[in-house]
C-alpha cells in the first residue's frame, strides 16, 4: 500500500464536523441544519444503528405530567445527590431547567411518547427520583415511549435531520484528530468504510459525539460499536479526560448475554429477589428499595452473590421478578423487555423471573466540557478551552452525572447539550470564531497511526488482544475495586500497550474492511481502558460507582473534586466541582442514603 | 460434531465473481445466535465482512439471508435455522453487494426518504406537548417499531423488480405510521404522493414482508390501509381513473 500523506489524500472542507450519529450528534446537527453552516455528521454506522437506539426506559424530565406539582429543582436535587456531589451544579441546573423545552421539542418533532388518559406524555418512576428535595417520596419523572424510548428518540432525530436536509457521511470512520501548531483542532482524518477512501475532513469546529466505550469490559450492555472512538482520538492527541474511574454498572443486564433490562421494570413494580425468594433490596435501601441509585443496587446484588445467596447452579446471578405485574401491564409497558428475555434468557417474564447481573453500562467520565460543549484542558490550574474541539453526550463529561448517573438522565443529557452545543457553535462561527489551518506535517502526523497499521506485516491479532484487554478490565476494575488488584491490572495493561502498538492488520483491502475498523476501535478501547485504570487506582476513596474495599468511605476533604487524567504524563490531577448554580442555592454534600 | 457453514464471499478488489466459502464449525454446546457464530468465524478469518452493532435486535444492522430466509443474525438462534447440519449465509437479496454479506442500501434508504418520514404539522404549539389520547397513540403500535433492517423490502419480488419506483414494505409501513398519527396534518398529500401505479399498487400481497419481519410487524396490513384510503379518496372525489397497476 502507498504511504498516506497530506498530498495524496483528499481534503473535504466543512464549517462543522459532528463525529457520531447518535442522539447527541444528531441533536447537534439538527440545531445547525438551519444555520447556513456547512455541517457534516460523520458516522461509522448508518445513524439509526447508533447505540442510543438501545435506550429503553425513558428520558427523565420535570414536565409535570404525572405530577402537576413537579419541579425541575427536585430533579436537580436528585441528580446532584445521585452524582454523589461531584456533578457540576451549574450544568445540572441547566439540564434540569432546560429539559422540558428539549423534551417538548422532541414531541413536536413526532416522537411517539406513550400517553396518559388526559393525552399528556406518560411518565414512570425511576431510581433515585424524589419529590420535594427527597422529602416527598418517590416521583414518576421519566417520560417514556413504552420501553423503546431510545429507538423512538433516535429515529425521530434522524427523521428530522432528513426533513432539514442535514448532510451525512455515513459509514465513514474517524481515525485521528488533526491539530495545528497552535494546538487547535482543525478536523479529523477519516476513511469511507465502503470504499476505503481516506480523507482529511477539515473543519472550524469538531464535535465529538462518539458515545461510550462499554466494550472495554467483557460484560456490557453496550453495542459492539461502543469503543470510545472520540476519546481514543483525543487521548492520543494529548487531550485530557475527566472522571474516567466512574463507570456505571447497570443492576439488570441479562445474565450471560449482557443485554439491558430497563430500570423501568422496577419503576413499574418489579423487584429483585435472591435464591430464597427474598426481596433483598429492602435490607440495603429501606426507603427506595429497588429504586435506589444504580450504584447502590448493583453493589447490593454483588454482595448477595458473594454471600452465597445468588441464584442458579453457580449462584452467580439474581432474579428480577415481574410476573406479579400481569400480562396486560407487561405487554403494554414493557413489550421490548418481554421480547429480549424470551430471546436471550429463554424466559417469559409473564411467568418466570429474569436472571440478571450487574453489567457495565455507562461511562460517566469523558472529555471535560462546559455547558456549550467546549472542550478544555487545565493550564496552571485554570480551565483553558481547546479551540475547535467540542464534545457532547456520553463522550463528554459536562459533568451532569458525576460519580453515578440517574436512569433516564442520559437521553436528557443528549438532547439538552446537543442542542446547546449547536446553538453555541452557530453563534461563535457567526461572530468570527474558527481555527487556523493545519500544516502538511500536522496532517501527516495524524496519518501516522493509520499508516503503521496499513504497513503491518506481522504482530498481534486484533481479536485476541481485545479479549485480553476486556478480561483485565473485568477482573480488576469491576463493581468492587481494591488497590493491590488494580495495581496488577495497571501492570497488565502496560504489557498490552506493546501489543496495541503492534497489531497485525491481516486484511489490507479497501472495500468494507471491518478488520481495519476493529483494529482502530481496539486502539481506542485501550486508551480509554488505561485512563480508567490509572484514574481508578489513584482515587483513594469510595464515591458513587467507584467502590473501593481498601477505601470504603467517601472522602470529601480530599476527593470532592473531578479527576483529570493527563495522557501525556499518565498522571491524575484534580479539578474543582462547580457549586454555583445561578437560580437556586447550591446543594451541599450530605451523606447519601436511599 | 461439526456443522458446515457456507458464507457468500465477494471482495470487489479480488474476486471477479462471488463464491460460497465453506467452514467446518464445531457445533457449540449451548445454542448461540448466528451473529455469534459469525464473530467466531471472523476471529479465524478476519476478512469476513458483515455489519453489526447492537447485537440484540434493535439497531437493524445485521439483516441477512439465513438458510434462504431474511432475518437478523443477532436474534436468530442457530438451532432454529440449521438444517441437516448445514447453514448458508448470504447477503440480503435484490440489492447490490458491496462485499461479502454487506449490501448497498442506498435505494432502500432513498425510498424511506421519499415518503417524508417525519411528522408534518405547521400549527404552532404555545406551551407543552401536543395532546394525543392513549387510543390515538395505540394506532402507532406495530408501526413505529420498525428498525429499517430491510429484511422485508429485500424479500419482496416487487421491490426486486422496481426498487426505484415501488416504495417497498418498510417505507410504506412508515408512510402509514405518519398517516395514522393524529398529530400529522398532511394525510391528503401523503396519499396523493402514493397514488401512482407503482408506489403502493405494486404490492400484490404475497406477504413475504410479514413472514420475515424480525420485529413481528405487518407491513402488508399497513399497505392495505393505504390502498383502501386511496380508493375511498377516489370515490369521494368522484374521480374516474384507469388503474394501470398490474
Amino acid at each position: 500500500m502507498n504511504i498516506l500523506n497530506s498530498s495524496n489524500i483528499t481534503t473535504l472542507e466543512f464549517d462543522v464536523l459532528v463525529i457520531g450519529g447518535g442522539g447527541s450528534g444528531m441533536r447537534t446537527s439538527l440545531e445547525l441544519a438551519k444555520s447556513g453552516l456547512k455541517t457534516a455528521v460523520v458516522s461509522k454506522v448508518f445513524p439509526t444503528r447508533s447505540h442510543t437506539v438501545s435506550a429503553q426506559g425513558g428520558i427523565t424530565c420535570a414536565i409535570a405530567s404525572a405530577d402537576p406539582q413537579d419541579d425541575w429543582r427536585w430533579h436537580m436535587y436528585d441528580t446532584v445527590k445521585g452524582s454523589d456531589y461531584i456533578g457540576d451544579q451549574d450544568a445540572i441546573e441547566y439540564m434540569c431547567s432546560e429539559g422540558p423545552k428539549a423534551v417538548f421539542e422532541l414531541e413536536h418533532m413526532g416522537l411517539p411518547f406513550s400517553r396518559t388518559e388526559n393525552g399528556r406524555i406518560y411518565q414512570r418512576p425511576f431510581g433515585g427520583q424524589s419529590k420535594d428535595f427527597g422529602k416527598g417520596g418517590q416521583a414518576a419523572r421519566t417520560c417514556a415511549a413504552a420501553d423503546r424510548t431510545g429507538h423512538a428518540l433516535l429515529h425521530t432525530l434522524y427523521q428530522n435531520n432528513v426533513k432539514e436536509g442535514s448532510n451525512f457521511l455515513n459509514e465513514w470512520f474517524a481515525v485521528d484528530l488533526v491539530l495545528n501548531q497552535l494546538k487547535e483542532v482543525t478536523g479529523v482524518i477519516a476513511f469511507s468504510i465502503e470504499s476505503g477512501e481516506v480523507a482529511y475532513l477539515k473543519s472550524q469546529a469538531t464535535v465529538l459525539a462518539t458515545g461510550g466505550a462499554g466494550r472495554i469490559y467483557s460484560s456490557t450492555t453496550n453495542a459492539l460499536i461502543n469503543t470510545g472512538d472520540g476519546l481514543g482520538m483525543s487521548l492520543r492527541a494529548g487531550i485530557p479526560a475527566q472522571d474516567m474511574e466512574m463507570w456505571q454498572f447497570h443492576p439488570t443486564g441479562i445474565y450471560g448475554a449482557g443485554s439491558l433490562v430497563t430500570e423501568g421494570c422496577r419503576g413499574e413494580g418489579g423487584y429483585l429477589i435472591n435464591k430464597d425468594g427474598e426481596r433483598f433490596m429492602e435490607r440495603y435501601a429501606p426507603n427506595a428499595k429497588d429504586l435506589a441509585g444504580r450504584d447502590v443496587v448493583a453493589r447490593s446484588m454483588v454482595l448477595e452473590i458473594l454471600e452465597g445467596r445468588g441464584c442458579g447452579d453457580e449462584k452467580d446471578h439474581v432474579f428480577l421478578k415481574l410476573d406479579h405485574l400481569g400480562a396486560d401491564v407487561l405487554n403494554a409497558k414493557l413489550p421490548g423487555i418481554c421480547e429480549l428475555s424470551r430471546t436471550f434468557a429463554a424466559v417469559d417474564p409473564v411467568y418466570e423471573p429474569i436472571p440478571v447481573v450487574p453489567t457495565c453500562h455507562y461511562m460517566m467520565g469523558g472529555t471535560p466540557t462546559n455547558i456549550n460543549g467546549q472542550a478544555f484542558k487545565i493550564s496552571s490550574s485554570n480551565d483553558e478551552y481547546i479551540p475547535g474541539l467540542f464534545s457532547v453526550g456520553e463522550a463528554a463529561c459536562v459533568s451532569v452525572h458525576g460519580a453515578n448517573r440517574l436512569g433516564g438522565n442520559s437521553l436528557l443529557d443528549l438532547v439538552v447539550f446537543g442542542r446547546a452545543a449547536g446553538i453555541h457553535i452557530n453563534q461563535a462561527m457567526k461572530s468570527g470564531g474558527g481555527v487556523a489551518d493545519a500544516g502538511k506535517d500536522d496532517i501527516d502526523k495524524a496519518l501516522h497511526n493509520l499508516n503503521i497499521l496499513n504497513e503491518s506485516s506481522s504482530g498481534y491479532e486484533v481479536s485476541t488482544v481485545k479479549k485480553e484487554l476486556q478480561e483485565v478490565m473485568q477482573n480488576y476494575f469491576g463493581v468492587f475495586r481494591r488497590g493491590d488488584y488494580m495495581e496488577k491490572g495497571v501492570a497488565a495493561l502496560n504489557g498490552i500497550r506493546e501489543k496495541i502498538e503492534n497489531l497485525h492488520l491481516i486484511d489490507k483491502s479497501a472495500a468494507f474492511n471491518t478488520n481495519r475498523v476493529e483494529a482502530i476501535e481496539l486502539q481506542n478501547l485501550f486508551e480509554v481502558a488505561e485512563a480508567t485504570a490509572i484514574s481508578s487506582l489513584q482515587r483513594t476513596e469510595s464515591r458513587g460507582a467507584h467502590a473501593r474495599e481498601d477505601y470504603p468511605d467517601r472522602d470529601d476533604e480530599n476527593w470532592l473534586c473531578h479527576s483529570l487524567y493527563d495522557p501525556t504524563t499518565k498522571s491524575l490531577g484534580k479539578r474543582h466541582v462547580n457549586f454555583e448554580p445561578s437560580q437556586v442555592e447550591a446543594f451541599p454534600p450530605k451523606v447519601r442514603t436511599y | 460434531m461439526t456443522i458446515s457453514i457456507n458464507i457468500y464471499r465477494y471482495n470487489p478488489e479480488k474476486d471477479k465473481f462471488p463464491y460460497m466459502q465453506s467452514f467446518e464449525f464445531e457445533k457449540p454446546k449451548r445454542d448461540i445466535m448466528v451473529l455469534e457464530l459469525l464473530n467466531q468465524l471472523k476471529e479465524k478469518d478476519p476478512t469476513i465482512s458483515y455489519r453489526r452493532s447492537c447485537r440484540e435486535g434493535v439497531c437493524g444492522s445485521d439483516g441477512m439471508n439465513i438458510n434462504g430466509k431474511n432475518g437478523l443474525a443477532c436474534i436468530t438462534p442457530l438451532s432454529s435455522v440449521i438444517k441437516k447440519n448445514k447453514l448458508d449465509l448470504r447477503p440480503l437479496p435484490g440489492l447490490p453487494v458491496v462485499r461479502d454479506l454487506v449490501v448497498d442500501m442506498t435505494e432502500f434508504y432513498a425510498q424511506y426518504e421519499k415518503i417524508k418520514p417525519f411528522l408534518q404539522n405547521d400549527t404552532p404549539v404555545d406551551i407543552g406537548e401536543r395532546l394525543q389520547s392513549p387510543e390515538e397513540r395505540d394506532k402507532l403500535d406495530g408501526l413505529y417499531e420498525c428498525i429499517l433492517c430491510a429484511c422485508c423490502s429485500t424479500s419482496c419480488p416487487s421491490f426486486w423488480w422496481n426498487p426505484d419506483k415501488f416504495v417497498g414494505p418498510a417505507a410504506l409501513l412508515q408512510a402509514y405510521r405518519f398517516i395514522a398519527d393524529s398529530r400529522d396534518t398532511k394525510t391528503a398529500e401523503r396519499l396523493q404522493s402514493l397514488s401512482d401505479p407503482f408506489s403502493v399498487y405494486r404490492c400484490h400481497g404475497i406477504m413475504n414482508c410479514v413472514s420475515v419481519c424480525p420485529k413481528g410487524l405487518n407491513p402488508n396490513e399497513a399497505i392495505g390501509e393505504i390502498k383502501s384510503m386511496l380508493l375511498s379518496n377516489k370515490k369521494n372525489q368522484n374521480i374516474i381513473t384507469s388503474d394501470k397497476a398490474g
